[in-house]
């Protein structure tokens, strides 16, 4: 049943070292916030999944939380590299990340799995790619039916699955709208789920087919406005692009990005001090 | 007449290239700004499919991300991520896919993976995202990209996403679904693949430029069709359209360099 409380106890109490750890959201939605709480409460050892590993496991990779991440698009989208999920796979800094890499389609099939209590997802993919050779977790098999050969990969199982939501109610049931990416999947297949949201109501107005998380699929319910920045919250706010631009800077030189953590997640106390501080450097960095 | 960049005349024949009416499955970047001019120009009845959910939509401005608001805003419905590749792309229901890649070789087979080994990559690129998919369920795959001899490559360093695998009916053999590439537009040309070995060959070269330019810009001896023509230079008024529109991106986004 969803405990409203602190982003601070929701980390502490539920994301321990080694977990595996999915945080999802498809360039909307992001949960940045509680990807900075990990990295202020120095959680190490994260097996991390994300389709997009954006921003926010170029941060916690940057900053020595993770030691293997399952994803399938690694790009700053619209601008480039991660730079330190290169630094990280290239050069092992600050320590060697295990990567295991698939297609999109696998992934969301392989979400669609977890949540469902299948042990793989079965896909019509990669003949002809060499994906499979360098991932030896993507499998192919005959179709018992038709005797097609399809691909197979395993569920996504994460200990916990964190996801930023517009609105929650005042017993925690979850509203969320807009561009869901694989969302809902990532929180069924999930042990432990926690959402953080820009809203608590006292009613969500929500027609029938609307996308809702019943407050019994969820741990923690935590409210943190804009805690979707620099990515957005559909109804809330845009995109900071300008943010994922300056990242590239930012991200590029190693000390640059120490000084940028510890300046913006380890000096602050929460995402509120975050947002005040990066309210102030934002000129700094688009200058 | 009026001037143009190479960019927009590999944009303009791209676009030209998308049938109206058509489903089409789009990726970020170059072949999002080609479908979205064939969308406000030849196609206006086009489909545009995004990864993240967005089903018919019809953005003012180009989307920066492939998740960005506009595109669920414009859409006729937003569903999941896995729902798009589940019921739409593997469903069957998408014509034509429309993506772009780092490498590519003469079977139009793709890398957007790793420059160098995997294991000790001189460049590694973001990956896979959903290009196997479309390059294998979509009918038809159209590619988009500038043309130069580290890009057009004799060997892919890795494949991410495949074309016609080795040439001639490899790619039936393997059981493939859709056609795979059947047309590759450049800042130089327009390729398309042999009927039979299924080898891109030139079969337009955009005015002003030369055989020995795409040559040159091609790491494997391209060949070119006996009748090779000239392509239509962009008209007016698809000129207009497409600086209009990335005139209302730059105001919405910031100008971006280097944006793919």
């Amino acid at each position: 049943m969803a405990d409203i409380c602190s982003l601070r106890e929701a980390v502490s109490g539920l994301i321990h070292d080694g977990d595996t750890v999915a945080m999802e959201g498809f360039t909307h939605l992001i949960p940045h916030a509680a990807g900075h709480e990990v990295i202020r409460q120095g959680k190490r050892d994260l097996a991390l999944v994300r389709m997009t590993p954006d921003l926010i496991y170029d941060q916690l990779i940057g900053a020595g939380c993770a030691t293997s991440l399952r994803f399938s698009w690694g790009g700053n989208p619209g601008v480039g590299s991660l730079h330190r999920l290169r630094d990280a796979v290239e050069k092992g800094w600050p320590h060697p990340l295990a990567i295991r890499e698939h297609s999109h389609a696998d992934m969301a099939n392989a979400y669609v799995a977890g949540a469902s209590g299948l042990p793989f997802a079965v896909l019509r993919g990669y003949i002809g790619s060499d994906l499979p050779k360098v991932n030896d977790s993507i499998r192919f098999i005959d179709c018992p039916y038709t005797g097609e050969t399809l691909a197979t990969t395993p569920a996504v199982r994460p200990d916990v699955t964190v996801i930023h939501a517009q609105q929650a109610d005042r017993q925690g049931n979850v509203l969320l709208w807009g561009i869901l990416g694989v969302q809902k999947e990532a929180a069924l297949a999930a042990k432990k789920v926690i959402v953080t949201v820009e809203e608590i109501v006292d009613k969500l107005d929500a027609p029938a087919n609307a996308c809702i998380l019943p407050k019994w699929v969820i741990s923690a319910v935590c409210h943190v406005p804009r805690g979707a920045t620099p990515s957005y919250a559909h109804g809330y706010y845009e995109r900071d692009n300008r943010f994922y631009l300056a990242w590239d800077a930012i991200a590029r030189n190693r000390d640059a990005f120490t000084a940028w953590i510890q300046r913006h997640i380890l000096d602050t106390d929460d995402f509120e001090g975050f947002l005040r501080v990066h309210a102030e450097s934002q000129p700094e960095v688009s200058a | 007449m009026s001037t143009y960049t190479t960019n927009e005349m590999m944009t303009v024949a791209a676009a030209r290239r998308l049938p109206d009416g058509a489903v089409c499955f789009v990726g970020i970047g170059l072949p999002s700004t080609a479908a979205n001019l064939a969308r406000l120009t030849s196609a206006p009845n086009v489909v545009l499919i995004y990864e993240s959910g967005p089903i018919g939509a019809k953005p003012t401005v180009l989307p920066l991300s492939i998740g960005d608001g506009e595109l669920a805003e414009t859409a006729d419905t937003v569903v999941s991520t896995p729902e798009i590749f589940r019921y739409w792309l593997q469903g069957g229901r998408v014509d034509v896919g429309f993506l772009g890649a780092a490498q590519i070789d003469r079977f139009a087979n793709l890398n957007t993976t790793v420059i160098g080994p995997y294991d000790a990559p001189k460049t590694r690129l973001p990956g896979a995202g959903g290009a196997p998919e479309i390059a294998g369920s979509a009918k038809e795959v159209f590619i988009i990209m500038r043309q130069s001899k580290r890009a057009f490559v004799d060997k892919l360093d890795f494949v991410t996403s495949v074309g016609h695998m080795d040439g001639g009916d490899a790619r039936q053999r393997a059981g493939l679904p859709g056609k795979g590439p059947q047309v590759v537009v450049t800042d130089l040309c327009v390729m398309e693949p042999d009927a039979v070995t299924h080898e891109l060959t030139v079969m337009s070269i955009h005015p002003g430029i030369t055989r020995e330019q795409i040559i040159e810009a091609t790491g494997w001896p391209i060949k070119f069709a006996a009748n090779v023509v000239e392509t239509l230079v962009p008209q007016a008024s698809e000129l207009e359209t497409l600086r209009a529109l990335q005139e209302r991106t730059d105001a919405a986004h910031g100008k971006q360099e280097g944006a793919e």
